[in-house]
């Protein structure tokens, strides 16, 4: 249990790294804020006002929290295992396509038979979708961060064409498949919100996640396959399977954020099912560590902040892209700090500068 | 045959072919510079996308595409040394930090982008750069389509395939750029300083990809939209590779990949039967059959994304 206890020690600092980093990107966004001519507080607090300071607030927050934690715990399970698994926002499109495929086709089905076929058809699709890139890297050695980015494209213009041609509704003209009925939609958790299911599945993702990595020889395969491939080789570990592993589990996460958003927020398969979710998980993943609980946390902050932003804009006139800043800056930050003893350095340096010149005018 | 290389569909699909051609050109040269230097610029795609806003910015401003055009490559620039401190001098990750300032790049722009017009529906549009009038020249076969109706912008990027493989090969900053791609350490013994080569290399390659973005914005289309570069400054990522990181192969990468994207243009028009959504994934298709079909091939700077610390005295 070395590593356990290493890596428990190692927690409080990287929690405090992340913390930081997000307080630093805070402070540019303030700036930016002043910049318009807005006050930061006034900005900052319509913000969480809204994402935070209502039940209904509250609960939006969380039905944004969903996609991103789920797609996050995915490219975390493949940074994980060394694999730079930038797909997910394609595995959630392939995935909310096939659960709405099946909610349709599975219409008069009880809800405890259709909401599972839908759940469990996303991952598959997600996987596989996720899968294709598994195999050009494991057989053609071409890079997943390029095949990755490059499959987005193409599912997303795959999911416009089903929608325009074999899932579209007959009986409307928009290109969406027809409505779930109710037995095709995540339950409502809290009566006069938006509030569904999917939050549970994501902190039942986050402990699976979890046990799976620290308490399964799978997962401890997949961590040392992604700390170290030679040593891992060494030791006999199998690596192509805990990489291919890596690329399925994101992919089916990212493709169960696609039923999520399916069953509980749009109940259709729609065009622009997501605005970047798969894109803003990378931070996410980046941000908690690529530990499971902590990227529930970074998630939740980013759905707050995403909630928060559309409030800001039209109270404080704060452009809500403000938010795509500072989640960016979290990751420049937080890759960053290794750059604080080097200012360190530089300042004693100059303060030793200065000092020689004070003793020589001395 | 003859009377196919004459035909205007076909003129209009090689002067449509090297007009997209163009961005991923520029995009691939500056590619070059920081992975022969051992560099991998992820950041290509953001570098693209701020040279595409700060030069439609500029160009609105100011009403002058030639002063456009060095505001967005000094962007680009700026883009590619920052990138540079946490690639070169922190020595993170590089694919991590490509992407996180692609990230930025998409907020930063969209939200200055809002600042400065506000977010209503009228979008403010700038005359596009047009291609001068080269009479009879314009009707040669495959010459003419293919360079005499282009604009001013194209003909720079064209001659920096000859500039980039001059610079590269007979110079001796494009002499240290290899050896520092090479063998860090030996060319650090010889007297080379690893870190301002790569920083150098880095800010050309990213000042080259904003200049590209810039020719999105300022010649193809006349306008700033979120995210415009669609994935093109990944897509000069495998054309890298496809050319084999040398600016003639380069060339010809870039080439086949604005005739993937003219294709597609021209086959929505044409009745072929096939969804249009199809052939809009033919470029990004292209570019990973070409990774599949030539990543492993090798031809790769040897310290190619690794980070370069120097040996301590103690």
């Amino acid at each position: 249990m070395g590593s356990m206890n290493a890596i428990l020690a190692r927690l409080p600092a990287g929690l405090a790294g992340s913390v930081a980093a997000v307080l630093a990107a805070f402070l540019v966004g303030a700036a930016l804020i002043a910049a318009v001519g807005v006050s930061p507080v006034t900005a900052y607090a319509a913000l969480f006002e809204a994402a935070l300071g209502s039940a209904n607030g509250l609960a939006e927050t969380l039905v944004r929290t969903v996609p991103l934690a789920l797609c996050g715990l995915g490219i975390a399970l493949a940074f994980r295992a060394g694999v730079f698994n930038v797909g997910a926002e394609g595995q959630l499109f392939v995935g909310g396509a096939a659960a709405g495929a099946i909610g349709v086709a599975g219409a008069g089905l009880p809800s405890i038979v259709l909401l599972p076929a839908m759940a469990l058809s996303a991952m598959i699709a997600g996987a596989a979708w996720s899968g294709i890139a598994a195999v050009l890297k494991l057989r053609f050695r071409a890079d997943e961060l390029i095949t990755t980015i490059m499959l987005n494209y193409v599912a997303i213009h795959l999911v416009s064409f089903l929608l325009h041609g074999p899932l579209k509704d007959p009986n409307g003209a928009l290109a969406q498949t027809a409505r779930l009925t109710s037995d095709g939609r995540l339950p409502v958790l809290l009566g006069g919100t938006r509030l569904h299911a999917g939050i549970l599945i994501v902190l039942v993702a986050a402990i699976l996640a979890h046990l799976f990595l620290w308490r399964r020889t799978e997962g401890f395969r997949l961590r040392v396959v992604g700390l170290n491939q030679r040593a891992a080789l060494n030791a006999g570990m199998n690596v192509r399977r805990a990489v291919l592993i890596g690329f399925l589990a994101c992919g089916a996460l990212a493709g169960l954020a696609g039923f999520s958003e399916v069953a509980g927020v749009q109940r259709r398969m729609i065009e622009n099912l997501s605005p970047g979710y798969g894109y803003t998980a990378i931070i996410v993943a980046l941000l908690g560590q690529t530990s499971p609980f902590g990227v529930v946390a970074a998630a939740f902050l980013f759905a707050a902040l995403q909630i928060g932003a559309t409030t800001m804009e039209s109270a404080a006139g704060v452009p809500s892209t403000l938010t795509t800043v500072i989640q960016g800056l979290v990751v420049l930050f937080l890759i960053g700090r290794d750059a604080i003893p080097l200012i360190g350095d530089a300042l004693a340096r100059l303060g030793d500068a200065l000092a020689r010149l004070g003793r020589k005018s001395a | 045959m003859l009377a196919v290389l004459t035909d205007p569909a076909f003129a209009g699909f090689l002067s449509a072919t090297m007009r997209l051609a163009v961005p991923i050109l520029l995009a691939a040269l500056g590619g070059l510079y920081a992975e022969r230097s051992g560099v991998l610029n992820i950041g290509l795609e953001g570098a693209m996308l701020t040279g595409a806003f700060v030069g439609f910015v500029t160009a609105y401003a100011t009403g002058s595409i030639a002063v456009a055009v060095p505001a967005a490559i000094a962007a680009g620039g700026l883009f590619g040394i920052v990138l540079a401190f946490y690639a070169v001098t922190l020595g993170a990750n590089q694919v991590v930090v490509g992407i996180a300032m692609n990230l930025v790049a998409v907020g930063v722009t969209s939200f200055f982008y809002r600042l400065i017009f506000g977010a209503g529906t009228d979008r403010p549009r700038i005359d596009t750069l047009l291609p001068p009038d080269f009479g009879a020249l314009a009707d040669w076969p495959l010459i003419g389509p293919l360079l005499f109706r282009q604009d001013a912008l194209a003909f720079l990027a064209l001659a920096l395939v000859p500039l980039t493989w001059f610079v590269i090969a007979r110079t001796r900053f494009g002499l240290d750029i290899r050896a520092v791609g090479e063998h860090p350490e030996a060319a650090e013994t010889l007297g080379v300083n690893v870190t301002r080569v790569r920083y150098g290399a880095v800010a050309i390659s990213s000042g080259l990809a904003g200049f590209g973005g810039a020719t999105l914005s300022l010649a193809a289309t006349g306008v700033f939209l979120d995210g415009m570069t669609a994935g093109r400054g990944y897509i000069a990522l495998a054309i890298l590779i496809l050319g084999r990181r040398h600016p003639l192969g380069v060339l010809g990468a870039a080439l086949l990949f604005g005739a993937a994207d003219a294709l597609q243009l021209r086959a929505q028009i044409l009745p072929t039967g096939l969804p249009f959504q199809f052939l809009l994934m033919l470029p990004y298709v292209l570019t990973i059959v070409v990774l599949a079909g030539f990543a492993g091939r090798g031809g790769a700077p040897a310290a190619l994304g690794v980070p370069f610390r120097r040996l301590k005295k103690d």
